[in-house]
């Protein structure tokens, strides 16, 4: 039972470790190395005509080969492009790994921000909601309501036209502002579920506040579900950055998220350019699946029946 | 020779890569034709593993059976998938303890009978139906005919546990397997049910064995008696014989520690108190019409909707002393209780506390003085707080005790009282068994040292040897704090060792209230009569 403890809360430590420094600690220095390669190769873009010269890559497949291209090339000067790149690049010859890197950093934190908010706000209407029942529950059902019977795009338009201006933070506002329905109406239940449940009466049989016993007694017992809801809209969101991203409402031009990058990938494959469109789905499927143990793990390890 | 011959039968379950459950260490006995068998034991002896051992309805994952099992001269354990299926159902059936979830909620009762007979009889979906119509009658279904495409839900418990009987006979077994039938149902039911039974055996001339944790209920029914403990037997013989003279000290136990009509010890008997000698002092019980009254309520009533639950309930509670409510399943005894412990808010009528009206009396106060213990022991308290945490807020949220050390410390001392180890503070309510985690429940609700403690069904889901242990606790504690008790049952020798003055109740209204001893000695209203005659082993 100790070693299940041990291992529970290890993996816990281990998937934090994993799916959180591979945004924060890598992004910098990846997004640095692209930005003035960028700058630079843009410039000189300019000056030349070649289009079909603008792409800086030969051959994937031989990352050998590329290394020795790179530093044979960057001892000759510093600012020449790289014939080849590990992972390709883009359009303007900027590295698609550092982009993939930096875009994590633009994904995961729209997508965990965005995510959190809505699980936020679902979470606080919905225990209202189960808990009170009666007209909080009818008030907060109408709202809900109306929430979801507004199509949503149309939904995300209006708000983005409010808001009127782009970024992250914009994108994180519409995403978790319009996210929050599903997860009101799953807390809502398990809040109906639990609120006549024996232990929480006996709560009430001792004092304890309606605040208390829905946020001390109740919310670590329905954790689970949050938990869950919690790492399917992050997964979710940063899909539907991509969407807003192609309808001009994402984040700005100036930074690189994946949604821009399969965005730009859209049309480079009928060029028959793949790598930018594999790299951001490799990216997402990492973080998809590193996220879900990451929660799953969580939620084993403040489960006490589990230890 | 026997119809069904167990030997040397052995079960063991796997929990997990170490640890493996021994859940019955190599037993035998035998059920002769025509005769019933009772297998008597508390929860964990081993004797559902059994049941479902001869059944071959173990899970194949995780379980492992050895040793023989004869029926008919037939080794079980080595037939295949194929022929136990051919058993099951046709030669050997088997009822269950909840018949809500033994049968399929989607399917009418009819056609759930029917499928035992098409499936074994190979009968036409009409003949089947007919068959049905006839079996539900013989089960003592009335109106048989409409029944017969009525769903589990549109029946009461009683009826449901019908229809299962007579899904079970419906290919005329020879061996019927009932494990514990009753324990779900409300006294007269199970009296009419345990009649039924009975009659079906004499009637069918098949063989019964009733697994039970109850030997009151197996004084009524079985011709040999098996006691079973921790997955061995202790002592097996013919009923009357171990009845009058119990060889083993827990068979003696077992019979000593359940309370019952005819005395009141000053403590019950416990397992741990065999073989000894036991004190015959009696204790007395009553009002005098002098004590302090703590709590009066007068025409407290309930209504749901258009439903009326609680019909204008009038009652005292006098301090120091307990009142026992005693009624059947959906009677309203719980919903008193939760209008008392101002859990739900009541509809009508009054109730005075301390002199006060109790409504003007301020919620926090009210909660102080007036605690409340629930039935469940495993759903009432919080699977994610400490034993410790647990026993603190009630503290903390009433801001008792000096600081933190001194909650601490006194819940230490709670734990100490209710008889657990000062290691309790730090585990949580799933490491302990349901007798210990209704000690947590009492000590929680002592933490506040209340004047009143209702206790809803308190000990109904503990075993007989675990309820004598909390009932002495609870008597201890009174004595020791003079706490009122509202003390609700729907077992009427508990409530008559606990309860100085009884009220009855039947849908929503108190039939009778009277002294304990008076109301036990000459009931006046019919349905007290009736409660006392349905008590099984009486």
């Amino acid at each position: 039972m100790f070693l299940a403890v041990t291992a529970a809360s290890a993996a816990g430590w281990i998937v934090r470790d994993w799916g959180a420094e591979a945004g924060v600690s890598y992004a910098p220095p990846g997004f640095l190395g692209a930005q003035t390669r960028s700058s630079a190769s843009v410039e000189r873009d300019r000056g030349t005509a070649g289009k079909q010269d603008d792409y800086g890559i030969v051959d994937p497949l031989a990352p050998d080969l590329a290394e020795i291209a790179k530093t044979l090339s960057g001892r000759s000067s510093s600012q020449a492009r790289a014939p080849t790149l590990a992972f390709g690049g883009d359009k303007w010859g900027r590295d698609v790994l550092k982009k993939a890197v930096k875009g994590t950093q633009t994904s995961l934190f729209v997508g965990l921000a965005a995510a959190l908010l809505a699980t936020f706000l679902g979470t606080l209407l919905g225990a209202q909601a189960g808990y009170y029942g009666g007209w909080v529950d009818d008030v907060l059902n109408w709202f809900y309501g109306v929430f979801t019977s507004i199509p949503y795009l149309l939904l995300v338009l209006a708000i983005a036209a409010v808001l009127n201006e782009k970024g992250a933070t914009t994108v994180i506002l519409i995403l978790g502002l319009t996210g929050w329905t599903g997860i009101f109406r799953l807390v809502r239940a398990e809040y109906l579920k639990h609120r006549v449940r024996e232990y929480v009466l006996a709560a009430d049989a001792v004092g304890a506040s309606g605040m208390r016993r829905m946020f001390v007694h109740i919310l670590p017992n329905v954790s689970h579900v949050i938990l869950v809801q919690l790492s399917l809209h992050v997964v979710a969101f940063i899909k539907l950055e991509v969407i807003l991203s192609f309808l001009g409402f994402g984040v700005g031009v100036d930074t690189v998220s994946w949604g821009s990058m399969l965005a730009e990938s859209a049309t480079e494959l009928l060029l028959g350019k793949w790598w930018q469109l594999a790299a951001a789905t490799l990216a997402m499927a990492l973080l998809v699946t590193a996220f879900s143990l990451f929660t799953d793990a969580l939620r084993d390890a403040l489960d006490p029946r589990l230890k | 020779m026997s119809l069904l011959q167990v030997g040397g039968l052995a079960v063991d379950f796997r929990v997990d890569a170490e640890t493996t459950l021994h859940a019955v260490r190599g037993i035998g006995f035998e059920v002769p034709e025509q005769s019933s068998v009772a297998l008597v034991g508390e929860s964990g002896s081993g004797k559902s593993a059994t049941a479902l051992a001869i059944m071959g309805l173990l899970p194949r994952e995780n379980s492992t059976a050895s040793g023989r099992i004869l029926y008919a001269g037939r080794d079980l354990m080595q037939a295949g998938r194929k022929e136990m299926r051919g058993l099951r159902g046709a030669q050997i059936s088997m009822i269950f303890q909840e018949p809500m979830s033994s049968l399929n909620p989607v399917f009418s009762i009819g056609f759930q009978v029917g499928e035992v007979l098409r499936e074994h009889r190979g009968l036409s979906r009409a003949a089947s139906r007919q068959r049905a119509i006839e079996l539900l009658g013989e089960v003592g279904l009335s109106d048989p005919a409409t029944k017969v495409d009525a769903h589990p839900f549109q029946l009461s418990g009683g009826e449901q546990q019908r229809a299962m009987i007579a899904m079970a006979i419906a290919c005329e077994p020879r061996l019927l397997i009932a494990d514990e039938p009753t324990t779900a149902l409300d006294v007269t039911v199970q009296k009419q049910i345990l009649e039924l039974l009975a009659r079906l055996k004499a009637g069918r001339r098949m063989a019964l064995l009733f697994i039970t944790h109850d030997l009151s209920l197996v004084r009524e029914i079985a011709d040999h008696v098996v006691v079973m403990r921790d997955g061995e037997i202790r002592e097996q013989g013919a009923a009357a014989d171990l009845f009058r003279s119990p060889q083993d000290p827990y068979t003696q136990a077992l019979l000593a520690c359940r309370p019952t009509l005819a005395q009141r010890p000053r403590r019950l008997p416990v397992v741990e108190d065999f073989p000894a000698s036991l004190s015959t002092q009696e204790r007395t019980r009553g009002l005098t019409g002098e004590e302090e009254i703590i709590l009066e309520a007068r025409g407290l009533a309930k209504r749901y909707e258009t439903k009326s639950v609680v019909k204008g309930a009038s009652f005292r509670i006098a301090r120091g002393k307990t009142l026992g409510l005693v009624g059947e399943s959906g009677s309203g005894k719980t919903t008193i209780a939760m209008m008392l412990a101002r859990l739900q808010p009541a509809s009508g009528g009054e109730v005075r506390f301390g002199g006060r009206d109790a409504l003007d009396v301020p919620r926090m106060e009210y909660k102080r003085r007036v605690q409340i213990v629930f039935q469940n022991p495993y759903g009432s308290l919080n699977p994610r707080f400490t034993v410790g945490r647990i026993l603190t807020e009630p503290m903390l949220i009433h801001d008792l005790g000096a600081g933190e050390a001194g909650r601490r410390a006194a819940a230490l001392e709670l734990l100490r009282r209710v008889a657990l180890p000062e290691s309790a503070f730090f585990k949580y309510p799933h490491e302990f068994s349901g007798g210990q985690r209704q000690r947590i429940a009492i000590a929680r609700a002592l933490a506040l040292r209340p004047e009143l403690l209702i206790c809803d069904e308190p000990v109904s889901a503990l075993d007989v040897s675990i309820q004598a242990q909390l009932l002495n606790l609870l008597q201890d504690l009174q004595d020791e704090y003079r706490m009122s008790y509202l003390f609700i049952s729907h077992d009427l020798a508990v409530v008559k060792y606990m309860a100085d003055e009884v009220m009855v109740m039947k849908d929503g209204e108190i039939v009778e209230t009277a002294g304990s001893d008076e109301i036990y000695a000459r009931p006046r209203h019919p349905y007290t009569k009736l409660l006392l005659s349905s008590m099984p082993g009486q």
